[in-house]
């Protein structure tokens, strides 16, 4: 380098003789190790850029382009201010300098580039040079950098290299003209038909492919507007033996099938045939997704391709595994069978060491879930989760999590199992899905009202575990077990457990805002105790009156026969329901006797020691929610103590506890208490029936002329549920055999309703069916009537479904309350693009140009047929070369078909290439036989085609 | 279509990167970045897949072969066929031995232009336009021996230069 920058900034004599080259500049960033020294290095010879690329010596000019561009490719640096630079060598004469110009426009400029436009009449230029090396730099720069000015002013110029007799043009124009669609949608009414006569007329292999490939682009957006041109790809996908073309062809026949199902018949034979041919993997491959994806009813094809899919997943290759397993994937939803069939591999994939075979594996055995193996399923994929890394471990767990909440827990039919599995998932080492598994302990809480004890008990062995408190994961899941515990506390078989659990020191590792749910339940523990302590008869007489509205309640009078393994519980010995109303007398003397066991003084007065020592440290905390809860609690604690330590030899204490203030308060807060969460609807208010002879808007109809400004949007209706469906309330019942859903969506509107009105002591409606007298309302999930009628179900659904079930319909599943079901849809994406619409409406009036024009055909114009008027200029010139390029075509061939043969000699590593060759040498020979007559075919029938699709728009039979 | 190939050493240095859609340098830079954070990963003897989802938005996958030091890296989405994108590469390789017998990562950091040239003969648009490595490499020549006839200027102000310098 030299220091000469002499006056004026523009590079000496010098600087051009002692130039960088591109080589130096890649040494000399190479020597300097990256970093602070490398950087120096590429600003320095920045510098010496800026400088030399104002040459007017275009040699040094295009070596400094060159430069900044490598650096501008690989290293980001900013190169906009060179772009005229580049534009001026675009227009040297020599090559070298084109190309150096061509390539920094395609690799630097962006849509804003001002200097764009200045591009324009150059690249027209190149674009018909008769060097074809210039034509193919002017388009590859095109097809990167195009926009709409360019797409419009160039259009024509693509069009005449559409019809160019070298192949190495026309295969490069077509690929370019994808992006001259995109832009100017327009294009497409000059350049389509000449695209379409690329399709029929072809001799050449690879302009064959690029022709299909920007099909199969334009079908992938707007697949109905190729459905014409079906004629002609089938044509290919018989004809054709290379692989590239058919893949592109089998990739437009799966868009299509979906819109003409006729096709289908027509198409499946060729592509098994392919299937069976076959040597290259990728075609085989592409055969396989697209029979199952498209092609799924035709039983025969389906089972080729589960064989195929059979070899990839056997295959010691693991990328063909792989997509093998992609294929089972797609196979999957229509035939299960495909999947058991190969169930071995699937589950060996599972611990996989790849990656990529894992997640797939883990994918498809999720998408094979049903009600009847969930349990099965589950528990084997627990194993692997324990197994396996960290990372894939909670992708298996999360896929778990997923499926099994899915449309509202659908699958789960034993709810208890599923409460355990959730705890079961908190103890996995690795578990990150902490926030998932929160949500679904308490949203399975509320819904589902037969799992609550379950769930307690969950809840209670997660938090007895001090170990637990150690992993910051697993603090969201213990806040929801806190919760639950606290909140349905009457079914804990031993409270003071819990409260112990909640008031343990480690607690001081959970976060505030879990803390404080942990002092909130821990309030809710001790007004339960409270309440059975002070208040024993009160308990069993509020419980027996809970029992009348909502059986589960009683449940917890005989919490003491709870066994410890609640997986085994059996449901029928200890139903709660077969303990309400009739035994309700029976229920309160043993659960009176029992609170006499649990409750006594001492471990009451123990229990209010416990937490005024434990949360005195705390009454004092900076955060607010823990504070307020704390002094809640002492506050509660505080009283109870003074009152109960007090009355301590007392022995007519047992009388007067109805008098202490303790009681008073207690039954305020556990009425509070008492009150039941649940998730409510968002329409729910809606689903409330207006009464007969009641009018809302009468003396409302004032109001409109007042809110006349306010516009207040109209609600649709306030009667969504007819009065009607409240006779449903008995017929209801709460079974899985229940599938309909407007019939359980009904149910559970009624019984929101029924709930409400016991709440609130009011009743809107005389009911019809009232088998209880005192509350005149049937719960949803009345006991008595279950038995009976889930017994009929089940009768009805094994008549009526196909499907095989396991014989545990002895326990029905439990109601679960689905409200917000929009809550946790996924969105719908909005899928409009503008210029993909564009495309199809100039490509569908291209071809109902056509329909004018082989009318004017049948007149007896043959050569001008397919072109619209307003081309007929251009269409002479194309016309009249037409037999020219037919000549080139045969000596083209002729010479590649040589070149080939030299070629064959070695050995090719792709299969496709093999396979391309062969057929290349086909195809040249029939061509030389009769090019002209065959392509003059070809085209008749694909206007036929064309002829008839315009008429009545659909596929024309004869190809079917 | 293809939305990208790229050329990375096993040092996260990138040798060649060419996008087929506009894509700011800036965001080409990042996408390199993370794509061969992803790559670098990899053990050996796995599938040749990146699931890229979020890595490089919807409906696109990356596949990618490892020779030596260099990762050659295909981005595409579902309209083309997976495998064929491994031939792709397949030829993409072939050629370069062909062009520089025995090629190591040094040919291919030194001749920048040609790689260029060699991919622009296989790929216009985002389009597959030639498989045959022996038509790309026909094509490659001349354009080298255009190169070199129009570069005569250059020869001799190396050779001037070689003299007084």
């Amino acid at each position: 380098m030299s220091g000469g920058s002499g006056g004026g900034g523009g590079p000496s004599l010098m600087d051009s003789l002692f130039q960088r080259t591109l080589d130096d500049l890649i040494k000399g960033i190479r020597i300097h190790v990256p970093g602070a020294a490398q950087s120096t290095f590429i600003s320095k010879s920045l510098d010496e850029i800026r400088r030399e690329i104002k040459s007017t010596d275009l040699q040094t000019k295009s070596t400094a382009l060159q430069k900044l561009t490598y650096l501008h490719s690989l290293h980001g640096i900013d190169m906009s201010w060179a772009a005229f630079h580049a534009v001026e060598l675009t227009s040297s004469p020599s090559f070298i300098h084109k190309k150096t110009g061509y390539l920094a426009a395609s690799l630097s400029f962006r849509p804003s580039t001002d200097v764009l436009l200045l591009l324009t009449n150059q690249l027209r230029k190149d674009l018909s040079s008769t060097n074809q090396h210039e034509v193919s730099l002017a388009l590859e720069c095109l097809s990167v950098i195009c926009t709409p000015d360019f797409a419009r002013d160039l259009t024509p110029d693509i069009f005449t290299l559409l019809a160019s007799s070298k192949n190495f043009i026309r295969k490069k124009s077509i690929a370019c003209l994808l992006m001259v669609f995109s832009q100017y949608p327009d294009a497409v009414r000059v350049c389509f038909k000449r695209l379409v006569e690329n399709l029929e007329g072809t001799d050449n292999a690879q302009t064959l492919a690029a022709t299909v490939g920007v099909f199969c682009e334009l079908a992938s957006k707007e697949p109905r507007s190729y459905l014409p041109l079906a004629p002609e790809f089938y044509r290919i996908l018989v004809d054709s033996r290379n692989n590239w073309v058919l893949i592109k062809v089998l990739k437009i026949f799966a868009k299509l099938a979906k819109l003409e199902p006729r096709l289908a018949k027509k198409v499946v034979e060729p592509i098994c045939d392919h299937m069976k041919r076959s040597e290259a993997k990728s075609l085989v491959f592409e055969c396989v997704r697209t029979i199952v994806s498209s092609f799924y009813e035709y039983e025969f094809a389906v089972k080729l391709a589960v064989a195929k899919i059979r070899e990839f997943l056997l295959d010691s290759d693991l990328n063909l595994k792989y997509l093998g397993l992609q294929g089972l994937l797609l196979v999957a939803p229509n035939h299960s069978w495909a999947v058991l069939e190969n169930k071995e591999v699937v589950i060996k994939s599972l611990s996989d060491v790849d990656r990529n075979i894992k997640l797939e594996a883990l994918r498809l055995v999720m998408s094979m879930v049903s009600d009847d193996n969930v349990v099965e399923i589950c528990r084997v994929l627990i194993g692997y989760a324990l197994k396996s890394d960290p990372e894939f471990c909670n992708e298996i767990l999360r896929s778990m999590l997923l499926t099994c909440s899915r449309n509202v827990y659908e699958i789960i039919i034993d709810f208890d199992w599923y409460a355990s599995l959730l705890g079961e998932m908190a103890r996995i080492p690795h578990c990150q899905n902490g926030e998932e598994i929160e949500y679904q302990l308490i949203d399975i809480g509320m819904r589902v009202k037969d799992v609550r004890p379950e769930l307690v008990r969950v809840g209670r062995d997660l938090l007895i575990d001090p170990a637990l408190l150690g992993n910051p994961f697993i603090h969201r899941i213990l806040s929801a077990a806190a919760w639950v515990s606290g909140e349905y506390v009457w079914f804990s078989r031993n409270p003071f457990e819990i409260m112990e659990a909640l008031l343990q020191p480690r607690t001081n590792l959970l976060p505030p805002s879990i803390r404080a749910v942990y002092i909130h339940s821990a309030f809710k523990v001790l007004s339960f105790c409270l309440h059975s302590f002070l208040l024993p008869n009160k308990t069993a007489n509020s419980l027996s009156k809970f029992a009348d509205m909502e059986p589960d309640f009683i449940y917890s009078e005989s919490e003491g026969e709870f066994p410890e393994t609640s997986g085994l519980r059996p449901h029928q010995e200890f139903n709660p329901r077969d303990l309400s109303e009739k035994n309700a007398d029976n229920a309160t003397i043993s659960s009176s006797s029992l609170k006499n066991d649990t409750f006594t003084r001492e471990s009451v007065v123990n229990m209010l020691t416990l937490i005024l020592t434990s949360l005195s440290p705390l009454a004092g905390s900076h955060d607010v929610e823990i504070e307020e809860r704390v002094r809640n609690l002492f506050g509660l604690a505080q009283l109870a103590q003074e009152e109960i330590c007090c009355h301590d030899d007392r022995k007519e204490m047992m009388v007067d506890r109805d008098d202490l203030k303790t009681s008073i308060i207690i039954r305020l807060i556990n009425d509070a208490l008492s009150e039941d969460f649940g998730p409510v609807s968002l329409s729910a208010q809606e689903r409330v029936p207006v009464p007969d002879g009641l009018v809302l808007e009468e003396n409302l109809s004032k109001l409109d002329i007042i809110c006349a400004d306010v516009q207040l949007p109209k609600s649709k209706s306030f009667s969504l549920v007819r009065p009607s469906l409240l006779q449903m309330d008995g017929d209801f019942v709460s079974s899985r055999q229940n599938e309909e859903e407007s019939e359980t969506s009904a149910a559970e509107s009624t019984s929101l309703l029924s709930e409400h009105r016991k709440r609130h002591g009011l009743f809107y409606l005389p009911s019809d069916n009232n088998q209880n007298a005192s509350t005149g309302f049937q719960p949803a999930n009345d006991p008595n009537q279950k038995d009976n009628d889930v017994e009929d179900l089940v009768k009805l659904t094994e008549e009526s479904l196909v499907l095989k079930r396991k014989s545990n319909l002895a326990r029905p599943r439990p109601v679960v309350v689905k409200l917000d079901e929009g809550g946790r849809l996924p969105i719908t994406v909005k899928k409009t693009q503008s210029t993909d619409d564009l495309i199809s409406g100039a490509v569908r009036d291209v071809l109902l140009g056509n329909e004018a024009s082989s009318q004017s055909n049948q007149s007896g114009k043959p050569s001008s047929r397919r072109r619209g008027k307003a081309l007929s200029k251009v269409d002479q010139g194309s016309e009249s070369n037409n037999n020219m390029e037919n000549f080139e075509i045969g000596n083209s061939s002729k010479r590649r078909s040589k070149h080939r043969i030299h070629g064959k000699d070695k050995k090719h590593p792709s299969p496709g290439n093999d396979v391309e060759g062969r057929d290349e040498n086909g195809e040249v020979n029939k061509q030389k036989s009769g090019s002209r007559h065959g392509r003059h075919k070809a085209r008749q029938r694909a206007d036929g085609g064309i002829n008839v699709v315009v008429q009545k728009p659909v596929i024309p039979d004869f190809l079917l | 279509m293809i939305r990208a190939m790229l050329v990375i050493n096993n040092q996260g240095k990138s040798r060649l990167a060419k996008f087929y859609n506009y894509t700011p340098v800036e965001q080409q830079q990042q996408l390199i970045r993370s794509i061969y954070s992803v790559l670098c990963l990899q053990p050996e003897n796995v599938s040749n897949f990146i699931e890229g989802g979020l890595l490089l938005g919807p409906d696109s996958r990356l596949v990618y072969k490892l020779f030596a030091t260099l990762y050659f890296v295909f981005v595409f989405d579902s309209s083309e066929n997976e495998l064929a994108m491994f031939d792709l590469i397949q030829v993409y390789v072939e050629i370069l031995e062909k062009c520089f017998s025995n090629v190591c990562e040094l040919d291919i950091v030194l001749n920048y232009g040609k790689m260029h040239t060699i991919l622009d003969e296989m790929i216009v648009g985002g389009q597959v336009v030639e498989t045959n490595s022996d038509i790309v490499m026909k094509a490659v020549e001349e354009i080298s021996k255009l190169e070199t006839t129009t570069a005569g200027a250059k020869l001799i102000s190396k050779s001037a230069s070689l003299l007084w310098g």
